[in-house]
């Protein structure tokens, strides 16, 4: 199937020098929800602007839906909505007709029927004839959102949609990114909140330093999430891993204090009372126990600072 | 295939911020035309001798009319495409399938449309102070639509240039308005020593008064074909500006 987006060798360095991307590659699917993840300055939002049209490429090509973003550029911007970090506003417009006027933008003639639904959708019906200025926080990135969706788009970008927005509207949004799923749109956003790719993609990239350092299925990257560490403190510190300790995933450290289990908690059974039983019998005396479990953090921390 | 609806929006999200404030918008010519008319036509006009066989009131009618426009224009164009820019909301316009001659199109000619009603409110005023015959209505149309529209290019470029509200204030107020006042709004160059006449002949807001006041009386600093290619060197200007400003995506696009 052709991918709705196409991101070839993608690059972009600013009058500054500061080199933002470099030679990305990335194949979007329909209706797939995809997270960036990456700290600030990676290069999300510039990897974003460049596909919206708000940044020029310095090297590169991406197509959406088949068109070039510059070439075709008016083709490629029909299908996408954006919705950015910022609270953007004209701070004396009213929320109605601000949406009108997105829609118009996108060449859209006026279907108020649609328009209607969809701030009702974002629970803003009883807001309509109200000023931007005098929504709070949360409502104004709502209408960012129907201004974003005001032109029926098949790909949204949300950058950083729940920065800086609270747990409630932030579970908000998910159930509204939910739905645009079920309706198939393909949603691709920006965060650098874990919990927030755990809890609504289907994939993850990894951005850091302009660079594209894994995308991978959701589900792939929580079975490495799947492994947890189970730490022995010895009372006398071993030299090494006793040979009758040899089929189990061990390791030593601390000089020896410490003996660190690596197992799979998605498999049948752990092995902990099998090895502690083990360990008895090799004459390991235990003096303290601890668990731990390696979060999509870790990994992603790993990624973006190997050493 | 143009995207007349976006067109269409710009233009009327432009005028309604005028409409909004539509007793500003015609209060301030009325009262700022009378005024002029009450101190220059009456107070200082009435000791002041005919002009080419034009009273003086009548005289300066036209040179209203241009200083209305030319800042008018400026400060409507620069404030629309301002504003966006300002608040971050540009980047809905940068990121719509939209051309940037429609942007220009959109902005500029509802910056323009509001100078034309604007100077249309000041004729108005005008007549009930002095008689007003225009001799050429279609000159005087062409001078009026043409401004309109090259200085509201103009101050789409500033509006473009402008970082702050400082800059979007400085070029209005240190350039316009004192090429507006030496420009012969209140008063023909041949009244000036002959160093300040050529001086005043590299004031282009002069070809602009000039032309104008030719349409209304028939009278002129300088020939009508000369303002009116003037004006059209100067729209031509403008435009090469606003192209390359959008082709490099000048304080626009990264």
């Amino acid at each position: 199937m052709q991918p709705i987006i196409s991101i070839k060798n993608l690059s972009k360095t600013y009058d500054t020098g500061h080199h933002a991307l470099k030679d990305v590659n990335l194949d979007i699917q329909k209706g797939e929800i995809l997270a960036l993840l990456g700290p600030n300055g990676a290069g999300k939002t510039t990897l974003i602007s460049i596909i919206c049209g708000l940044v020029a490429p310095t090297g590169g090509s991406v197509t959406v839906d088949g068109y070039d973003i510059i070439s075709d550029y008016r083709e490629t911007r029909k299908r996408i909505g954006l919705v950015p970090q910022e609270l953007a506003i004209a701070a004396f417009d009213k929320v109605f007709e601000t949406v009108q006027y997105s829609r118009g933008l996108f060449g859209k003639k006026p279907d108020n029927a649609y328009l209607e639904q969809l701030l009702s959708d974002l629970s803003l019906s009883d807001k309509l004839t109200s000023e931007l200025r005098a929504l709070s926080g949360g409502m104004k990135r709502r209408v960012l959102i129907a201004k974003a969706l005001s032109h029926e788009p098949r790909v949204l970008f949300l950058d950083e949609p729940t920065a800086g927005v609270d747990v409630e509207l932030r579970k908000d949004m998910w159930k509204i990114v939910n739905r645009l799923r079920e309706a198939g749109v393909t949603i691709i956003l920006t965060t650098h909140y874990i919990e927030e790719a755990e809890a609504i993609a289907d994939r993850v990239g990894v951005i850091s330093g302009g660079e594209l350092l894994l995308v991978d299925d959701k589900n792939n990257l929580m079975q490495k999430l799947g492994k947890k560490q189970l730490l022995i403190e010895l009372k006398e510190p071993a030299q090494a891993i006793p040979e009758s300790l040899a089929g189990y995933a061990l390791a030593l450290s601390k000089k020896g204090s410490e003996i660190i289990y690596t197992y799979d908690i998605t498999s049948d059974g752990t092995g902990i009372t099998a090895l502690l039983q083990a360990m008895a019998e090799a004459g390991l005396t235990m003096k303290d126990l601890k668990t731990s479990q390696s979060s999509l953090e870790d990994i992603f921390v790993n990624l973006v600072n190997p050493q | 295939m143009i995207n007349f609806q976006a067109i269409k929006v710009i233009y009327h999200h432009e005028m309604m911020r005028a409409w909004n404030t539509l007793f500003q918008t015609i209060a301030s010519p009325v009262l700022s035309t009378s005024l002029y008319f009450v101190v220059f036509g009456s107070a200082i006009g009435s000791r002041i001798e005919d002009i080419g066989g034009v009273s003086y009131g009548a005289f300066i009618v036209p040179g209203l009319m241009m200083l209305s426009l030319l800042t008018q224009s400026v400060a409507n164009a620069s404030f629309g495409i301002f504003f966006p820019k300002f608040s971050g909301t540009v980047y809905e316009i940068m990121s719509a399938p939209i051309s940037s001659l429609e942007i220009l199109i959109g902005f500029v000619g509802a910056a323009a449309s509001k100078s034309l009603i604007i100077g249309i409110i000041i004729l108005i005023t005008a007549n009930f102070f002095v008689d007003i015959h225009i001799m050429h209505p279609f000159w005087m149309a062409t001078f009026l639509i043409l401004t309109c529209i090259s200085f509201s290019l103009l101050g789409f470029i500033i509006g473009l240039w402008a970082t702050n509200f400082e800059k979007l204030q400085v070029v209005p107020l240190l350039v316009i308005t004192p090429l507006v006042f030496l420009g012969g709004t209140f008063y023909s160059i041949d009244m000036l020593p002959p160093f300040w006449q050529n001086v005043s002949l590299f004031n282009p807001v002069l070809y602009l008064v000039s032309g104008f006041r030719w349409s209304f009386f028939e009278v002129s600093d300088v020939n009508v074909y000369v303002s009116l290619a003037m004006i059209l060197v100067f729209l031509s200007v403008c435009l090469g500006i606003v192209w390359w400003m959008f082709k490099t995506g000048y304080r626009l696009k990264q």
